[in-house]
């Protein structure tokens, strides 16, 4: 095991560049998955908040 | 809406540039294709770790080939994404077009700075330099600065319409250095390797190492495709707030 992590003397190369893929490729979809929910939760507020004023009539909102 | 079985191709092609109708395609192929990167990427992982054989010349070290091959291949396929999807924003004005062009160039940009990355991590012990100015590192270095210069054009300008037309004109104008850095090694004495896939006479690697480089690069694709439709998505969301908060504001 400690062998093949050694990656025949080159291990601190061969380990950082893979590292390096991996930190950038989950970066960006942690940080374009963000994105999309928080747009998500943007717009059903904001469509919320329309719908509501548009139809005062038809939410017991009033009533509370 | 019609159905899609009832139109003709290019009825079909400008179906899907509407808003709505990619909103429920996209949101049906994320899940898969996300399923299907990700098997793809840990098989890739599998043979270009364990299974593949060393370099007799490289040794261990051409196993970031398995990464820096792809890499660079999705940095300059997401410039020609870019590129070409400005150009039908330009000509077309297809609803869709910038919104594809600005969601290309981050994951095109990240490709591009692990090519860079990971090139200079196998460049130190195999060339002995962290970086040459050869014509190869040179053009991937502007391309990766071309991406950033485009990001920056888009956040700069806070209108749209205005901010995808001066994009797209820089997206077009730099698409003239994605054949320099492919021909770079051709037309240049570089230090850089020649192609040793993409050749007439055919792969000049063993499928060993030929199978592996695929499979990576196949996932590595899938990944740019699944992402690209999540930052398309979000970005058409992202649109209709701002169309929201402007008609409140107006009201």
């Amino acid at each position: 095991m400690a062998q093949y992590l050694d990656m025949g003397g080159y291990a601190a190369f061969v380990w950082p560049a893979y590292a390096v893929a991996a930190i950038i490729m989950l970066g960006i979809v942690i940080a374009s998955w963000r994105d999309l929910t928080r747009q998500r939760g943007l717009l059903a507020a904001l469509e919320g908040d329309g719908a509501r004023k548009r139809a005062p009539a038809r939410s017991m909102d009033h009533l509370k | 809406m019609t159905p899609m079985s009832d139109l003709t191709s290019i009825q079909r092609f400008h179906a899907l540039a509407n808003p709505a109708r990619f909103m429920a395609l996209s949101e049906k192929i994320v899940a898969p294709l996300a399923i299907l990167t990700f098997a793809l990427i840990a098989t890739g992982l599998y043979f270009a770790l364990f299974v593949a054989p060393a370099d007799y010349q490289q040794g261990e070290t051409v196993r970031i080939m398995y990464i820096h091959v792809p890499s660079a291949w999705l940095g300059m396929f997401g410039y020609m994404i870019m590129a070409g999807a400005s150009a039908i924003a330009l000509i077309f004005r297809h609803p869709l077009a910038d919104v594809c062009a600005k969601s290309a160039a981050p994951i095109g940009a990240a490709f591009a700075f692990i090519t860079l990355v990971t090139g200079s991590l196998w460049g130190r012990p195999m060339w002995g330099a962290w970086w040459v100015w050869d014509a190869r590192l040179t053009s991937m270095l502007i391309l990766f600065f071309l991406y950033l210069g485009y990001i920056a054009l888009w956040a700069t300008i806070e209108e749209p319409v205005r901010a995808a037309r001066a994009a797209a004109v820089l997206a077009l104008v730099g698409s003239i250095n994605v054949p320099i850095v492919h021909y770079s090694v051709v037309w240049w004495n570089t230090l850089h390797q020649p192609a040793s896939v993409f050749r007439i006479d055919g792969p000049q690697i063993a499928s060993s190492m030929l199978v592996p480089l695929l499979i990576m690069a196949l996932g590595f694709t899938c990944f740019f495709v699944t992402l690209l439709l999540v930052r398309m998505r979000a970005e058409i969301l992202r649109r209709r707030v701002r169309a929201l908060r402007l008609a409140k504001a107006g009201a």
